[in-house]
Formats: C-alpha cells, sequence, structure tokens
C-alpha cells in the first residue's frame, strides 16, 4: 500500500506545475491545459484522501469537478477560437483591450 | 356689525386682487386689470367706511375690539395669533390707508397707462395694500411684524419696477438693505418684549407695562425696548441716520412714491410709536430719544430740500422732514398730533407726488426744475392742487398741514415733555419747509419755460388722473378742520377721538394731546386765541420762507445763482447732501465689499470650503490614480494577483493561532 503523502507530495507537485505554466506561460492553450492540471492535482488529492478514510464525498467530489471542468472546456476553447480569430494570435500579452 | 365680525376681509379683499392680477393678469386686457385692482381697493375703502360706521355705534367699553381668526404659531408658551384689533388708532390708519391708497389706484390708470408691466405694477400695489392693512390691524407684535416686512417687501418690489434700469435696481436693494439694519432692532425689541412680558399680544404687554414704574432714570427693560423699537422705526420711517434709502427710493414710478414713501408706509414707525405709546412714556429716555431723531431729522432734511434740482427728490426730502416732525410729536408727548400730522401728510405729501407726476407726463418724462417754469397757464389744474398742496405743508392758516404742525410746534414748546430747542430747531424745520417748497412751485409753474418748447408738447392730464388730485387737494384744504375748533376755545376732535387709545393705560397724565392744547383751551377770549394762532412764529416763518422764495426766483431769478458763488463751499455741500452717501460708502459699503471678496470670498469661501471638498476629491483621485495601474489588461498579471492571494490567504489560516498571539484584539 502506497502511504497518503506520495499521493499528497506529488498532487503538489502537479498543481505546482500548473501555477507555473498559468503564470509563466504566454500562450493561450498551455494556460488552458495548466488549469486543467491543477484540476487534476486537486482531483488527485480527493481521491487519495477519499480511499485513505474510506468514505466517498471526495470521489463525488471529484465527479463534479469533471464535470464542471469539461464545461469550462467547452466554453474556453469557443474562446479561445474568438480570440485567434479575432487578433491572429494566441499570445494573451497581445489580448490586452481593457488596459487603461 | 357684519364687517366688524369679519374684519379680516379688509386686508382679504386686496390680497385677492393682487392674486387675481399677479396670476392672470398677464392675460387679461387692461380693462379687467383695472377693475381687479382698482376694485379690490374701492371694495377694501367701502368695507373701512362701513367699519366705521359700524365702529361708530359700540359702546366705550367695547373699545378696542380684539379678534381671533386662527391660531398660527404656537410653540411652547409662545403663542401667536392671526388676529385683529380695532380701535380709534386703527380706525384713522385705516381711514388713511384704504382712502389714499384708493385714490392712487385710481390715479395709477391714468399715469401707468402706456408702461410695460401694467398687471405686474398693480398686483403690487394690491399685495401692498394687503401688507399695510395688516399692519396697522395687527393685534400682536408677531404680526404687525409681518405686515412691516411685507411693506419692506413690496416697497422693494416697486422701486425696482423698472429692474433693467441698473439705477432702479440697486435703488431697490439699497431700500430693503437699509431699512434692515433698522430690521435688526426691531426684531431684537420683539424677543426682548416677549422675554420681559411672556406675550406677544398688545393688550397683555401694554397693560402689564402700564403697571411697570416709570424708568426715569433712563435705564431698565422697557427703555431697552424702546429703543429697539425705534431702532425699526428709524428704518422704515427714514429717519436720521438711517434716511439714505429714501431720496434713492424715488426710482420707482412716482404713483409708487406717493402711496409707499409719503403717505403709508413710511408713517408705520411713527404708528407703531404712538402704538406703543405706554411702553414710551415708561421710557422717557426714550421718548427723548425720539423726539430729538425727529427734530435733528426735520431740520437736517429740510436743508437738503433746498438745492435738489429733482423735482421729486425735493419731496424725498420733505418727506423725511416732515416725519420727523411726526416722531418729533410723539417724542414730546403728543401722540395725537404725531398721528394728526401722519393724516394731513399724508393728503397734501400724496397730492404733492401725483401732481408732480402730473407734471412730469405733461412734460413727457421731465424731472429736472431747472428745465421746467411757466407751465401755470397750460396745466391749470395741476397748477391748483400743488398750490394747495405746497400752502398746506408750509403751513398756511386754516389749512391741514398748518393745524397738524402748529400742534405738534405747541406740544414742543409747552406739553409735557417741551423742549424749547427742539421747538427751535423745528421752527428753522418750517421755514426752510415753506422756502423749499415754494421754490419748487416757482420754478415748475411760473417764470419763463426753461424746456424746449417747440419739441415738448405740454399737456394736461387725463380725468382719471386729475380727480385724485381734486380730491386730495379739498382733504389738504379742508383735513385739518376736524381738529380745528381748539384754536376757538372748543373741542379737538381729532384729539379726543383718539383720547381712549393714548389715555387707555392709566399713564403718567390723561391724554398728551390734550394737554397741548391747554394753552388754548385755559384762556379766555376765543377770538383773541385764535389771532394768537394764526399769527404765532410758526405762521411768521412760513411767510418768511414764502417771501424769500419769491424773491429769489419771481423777483431775482439771479439772485441764486450769485448766492451760490458767493458760498461756494456750503453750497457744494448741500448739492453733495453733506456727503453722506459718500461717507456710509466709505465707512460701511466698502469695508463691507473688501472684507467679503478678500476674505469671505478668497480666503474662506475658496479656500477653506472649497478647499476642503476639492481636497477630499484630489485625495480620492490620486488614490485612485494609483489603484488604476492594477488593472494593467494583462491576464497574466491578473492570474499572478490571483496566486498571490490564494497564497496569502492560505498562509493566514495555516498561522493564524500565531497571529491571534500577535494581535490578541483580533481574537474577540
Amino acid at each position: 500500500m502506497v502511504p497518503i503523502s506520495y499521493y499528497v507530495v506529488l498532487s503538489a507537485v502537479l498543481f505546482g506545475l500548473g501555477v507555473v505554466g498559468f503564470v509563466f506561460k504566454r500562450n493561450i492553450i498551455t494556460i488552458f491545459m495548466a488549469i486543467e492540471l491543477m484540476l487534476n492535482a486537486v482531483n488527485l488529492a480527493f481521491v487519495a484522501f477519499s480511499r485513505a478514510y474510506g468514505q466517498l464525498q471526495g470521489q463525488v467530489f471529484v465527479f463534479f469537478v469533471i464535470v464542471v471542468a469539461a464545461a469550462e472546456t467547452a466554453v474556453g476553447l469557443a474562446i479561445i477560437i474568438l480570440i485567434s480569430r479575432n487578433r491572429q494570435s494566441l499570445n494573451v500579452e497581445r489580448v490586452d483591450l481593457l488596459k487603461l | 356689525m357684519f364687517v366688524l365680525d369679519h374684519v379680516w376681509i379688509l386686508p382679504a379683499l386686496p390680497l385677492l386682487g393682487a392674486a387675481l392680477n399677479g396670476l392672470l393678469g398677464r392675460h387679461w386686457p387692461k380693462r379687467w386689470v383695472d377693475a381687479v385692482g382698482v376694485g379690490a381697493t374701492t371694495l377694501a375703502f367701502a368695507a373701512a367706511l362701513e367699519l366705521v360706521r359700524e365702529f361708530a355705534r359700540l359702546q366705550p367699553d367695547q373699545i378696542p375690539i380684539i379678534k381671533s381668526f386662527f391660531t398660527w404659531i404656537v410653540a411652547g408658551s409662545f403663542r401667536a395669533d392671526f388676529s385683529l384689533q380695532i380701535d380709534q388708532l386703527t380706525i384713522v390708519m385705516i381711514l388713511v390707508v384704504s382712502g389714499v391708497g384708493w385714490l392712487i389706484h385710481i390715479y395709477s390708470t391714468g399715469y401707468m397707462a402706456r408702461e410695460g408691466g401694467y398687471p405686474r405694477f398693480f398686483s403690487f400695489m394690491n399685495l401692498f395694500m394687503f401688507f399695510m392693512l395688516t399692519l396697522v390691524m395687527a393685534a400682536n407684535f408677531v404680526l404687525l411684524f409681518v405686515g412691516w416686512e411685507g411693506v419692506g417687501l413690496c416697497s422693494y418690489l416697486l422701486i425696482g419696477f423698472y429692474f433693467v434700469k441698473k439705477s432702479a435696481a440697486d435703488a431697490g436693494k439699497e431700500a430693503f438693505i437699509v431699512t434692515r439694519i433698522g430690521d435688526l432692532g426691531f426684531t431684537l425689541g420683539i424677543l426682548l418684549t416677549f422675554w420681559t412680558f411672556h406675550s406677544v399680544d398688545y393688550a397683555t404687554v401694554l397693560s402689564a407695562a402700564g403697571q411697570r414704574p416709570i424708568e426715569s432714570a433712563g435705564q431698565g427693560v422697557l427703555t431697552s425696548i424702546c429703543l429697539l423699537l425705534l431702532a425699526g422705526a428709524i428704518g422704515k420711517s427714514a429717519q436720521l441716520p438711517l434716511y439714505v434709502w429714501l431720496p434713492d427710493a424715488m426710482e420707482g414710478p412716482t404713483p409708487v412714491s406717493a402711496l409707499i414713501h409719503a403717505a403709508t408706509m413710511v408713517a408705520a414707525g411713527v404708528y407703531m410709536v404712538a402704538r406703543f405709546h405706554v411702553l414710551y412714556e415708561h421710557a422717557p429716555l426714550a421718548m427723548l430719544a425720539v423726539a430729538i431723531v425727529g427734530a435733528l431729522t426735520a431740520f437736517y432734511s429740510a436743508t437738503l430740500g433746498l438745492v435738489q434740482t429733482d423735482i421729486k427728490k425735493v419731496l424725498a426730502y420733505s418727506t423725511i422732514s416732515q416725519l420727523g416732525y411726526m416722531f418729533l410729536g410723539c417724542g414730546v408727548g403728543a401722540f395725537a398730533a404725531g398721528i394728526f400730522h401722519l393724516m394731513t401728510h399724508a393728503f397734501f405729501k400724496a397730492l404733492l407726488f401725483l401732481a408732480a407726476g402730473s407734471v412730469i407726463h405733461a412734460l413727457g418724462g421731465e424731472q429736472d426744475l431747472r428745465r421746467m417754469g411757466g407751465l401755470r397757464k397750460k396745466i391749470p389744474w395741476t397748477y391748483g392742487t400743488m398750490l394747495a398742496a405746497a400752502l398746506s405743508i408750509a403751513g398756511a392758516p386754516l389749512l391741514a398741514g398748518f393745524f397738524s404742525k402748529d400742534e405738534i410746534l405747541a406740544a414742543a414748546r409747552s406739553g409735557p415733555y417741551a423742549n424749547i430747542a427742539l421747538w427751535a430747531l423745528g421752527l428753522a424745520g418750517a421755514l426752510l419747509t415753506s422756502f423749499y417748497i415754494f421754490r419748487l412751485v416757482f420754478l415748475t409753474f411760473h417764470g419763463a419755460p426753461r424746456y424746449d418748447e417747440r419739441q415738448t408738447h405740454v399737456h394736461e392730464s387725463s380725468k382719471n388722473m386729475l380727480a385724485p388730485l381734486v380730491v386730495l387737494a379739498v382733504l389738504s384744504v379742508a383735513g385739518g378742520w376736524v381738529a380745528a375748533p381748539h384754536l376757538v376755545g372748543g373741542t379737538d376732535h381729532f384729539a379726543t377721538f383718539l383720547r381712549p387709545v393714548f389715555s387707555a393705560s392709566g399713564a403718567a397724565h390723561d391724554g398728551a394731546a390734550s394737554s397741548a392744547h391747554q394753552l388754548f383751551q385755559t384762556r379766555s377770549n376765543p377770538f383773541l386765541e385764535f389771532l394768537r394762532a394764526v399769527t404765532g412764529p410758526p405762521v411768521i416763518v412760513a411767510l418768511v420762507g414764502f417771501l424769500v422764495a419769491w424773491w429769489f426766483y419771481l423777483l431775482r431769478p439771479q439772485t441764486p445763482k450769485r448766492l451760490a458763488e458767493t458760498f461756494h463751499a456750503p453750497y457744494q455741500l448741500l448739492l453733495a447732501k453733506y456727503y453722506v452717501d459718500e461717507l456710509y460708502d466709505w465707512m460701511i459699503v466698502r469695508p463691507l465689499v473688501w472684507l467679503s471678496t478678500q476674505l469671505f470670498w478668497r480666503v474662506i469661501d475658496d479656500g477653506a470650503i472649497d478647499g476642503s471638498v476639492n481636497g477630499i476629491a484630489r485625495v480620492a483621485r490620486g488614490f485612485g490614480d494609483r489603484l488604476r495601474q492594477v488593472q494593467s489588461g494583462n491576464t497574466r498579471s491578473y492570474a499572478a494577483w490571483v496566486v498571490v492571494g490564494a497564497v496569502a490567504f492560505t498562509s493566514f489560516l495555516i498561522w493564524m493561532p500565531w497571529f491571534l498571539r500577535l494581535f490578541p484584539w483580533m481574537a474577540r
């Protein structure tokens, strides 16, 4: 049996990678993937704790997260397509029309 | 007893007229405006006559009648009703106000016929009648004050009637502001009255005051009240030193000068002093102050009338001077004589103004005496009536002005508060009065014409202007005869009529006015007495004034010019009105304007008030300017902020116990 701390550390590393990618990458699709990575890092932590404590709430939560993430992906990809059509670019630094 | 029971009708009628003309007059033809404006005053005058008829039937113990129509203000122990009082003094004032006012309204239909703002004029005039009747009929100090301020408002509105003319608008403001200085004292006087007597009703206050000892030492609360009220009277009645607004008030239309600035409003101060005679009789110092102010003004203002070249300005200074006589009369205890002079003055001064208006009308707007002359033949009716008024004001024997002025001077010489210096001042004023009024008549009507005869088509005024002149001329001649019999040993009907008012308080002496007459009544031979009266000093000085004017302006027309050259400095001093306007400008207006612009405007308003408001705005703006940098529009910087926030929040949760130990007050 793999101890719980391994899962938690893996989850933290994945989440950290997601944060770094989220903050430092310029390509909007990479940023999108970084968000997905963070969500799944959290999912991993949920499932690990659920199994360690023998309770189901964590796994139910994961289903919710997956559903929301699927919806988010649908909306997000649509937005990305629109941005790439309007700007001819996927660089987020070019998307700054709201700047004062 | 209909009018007596519903005495509110008297002021309500002109108020209705004012409302109708003010609200709807613009859309009406002139005929309707006339009908409403004159109709309201006609009905008011008719109601006044009916009131007199009903009043005459009352038993002496029913007088005064006090009617309270509704409760107006109640606050703690303070209570002021809309209550009206009818007694002999009120009757005299109502008759003068509504009668002379009615005649002047009729005159105005002719004089103002071609002026713009015709309905506005009649609306204001009717409103004035409303306030003036409220003033004289009020039964408590607060309602008196309402009328007092209301007539001031109408005065302001009507002086500035030609408001596009800057001088007229300025004169209106000046009248309002200068009067306000006196009204500060008046307000304080009313407050002090309430503070002392816990009531503002005349009946309560006057009877309580009657119980008090006479403050002969010249100090005490009654003296203070009287002096404060006197300040209001000085402002309203244009006495020294607040008289400066009245000559400038001549910017208003001539009927306004006649009604407000000669016959009624300016006499309100005299009425007020007479109404509160109980207070004044218990404060001899205040009485002396009234007499001194009156005598000084009577003389001082008469000197100013000597050299004025504007026909209305001469009459304005004359009005101030005559008001001074009324104050002198009240100040020497002859209240009935003061009111009597108020009445006769209302007749002859209204007539002088209306006749002057007729002259101005005839010459197409000319007011300068130097460009008149020789009008006697061309406008005979105006000439005749004006001559009657001039003789009356100068004090020609047996005319109205003779009786009233004679009574005042007699009381000043031998009344209960006689003062020979004040009498001498009054007598000197009478000499000057006679001179300036005949100077005016001679320059206007006699001698060679000095206006351009080809340009000006001189014409007599229309009938609706001449009819009031004739009626007033009759009153100026015969209006004094009610008081006439005392000269031949009979009773003075006017003083007898007013005696219940002026002795009701059980004051120090029985009827101030009557004591002025004891001089005559105690003598034996009526005919000799009569002769003595008509050859007394007032008549002699009036004759001297007349002769000097005749010599100066008819026999030797070069004399005034030579005199002016010989006595250049005094002449300049008079012509510049003793530089009082300049003095006030330099002493009060300029410092006030300087203080207002430099301190109140620049420092306090711009600096402190605007500064703090704008300062707060500037701080908020600066803060916002820094804060908006956060909204870079860069998605990755937003992401970084999210991360920073999440880290900060998580750290707080983890290290919360440590935080709580560091800041114990957060644990609560």
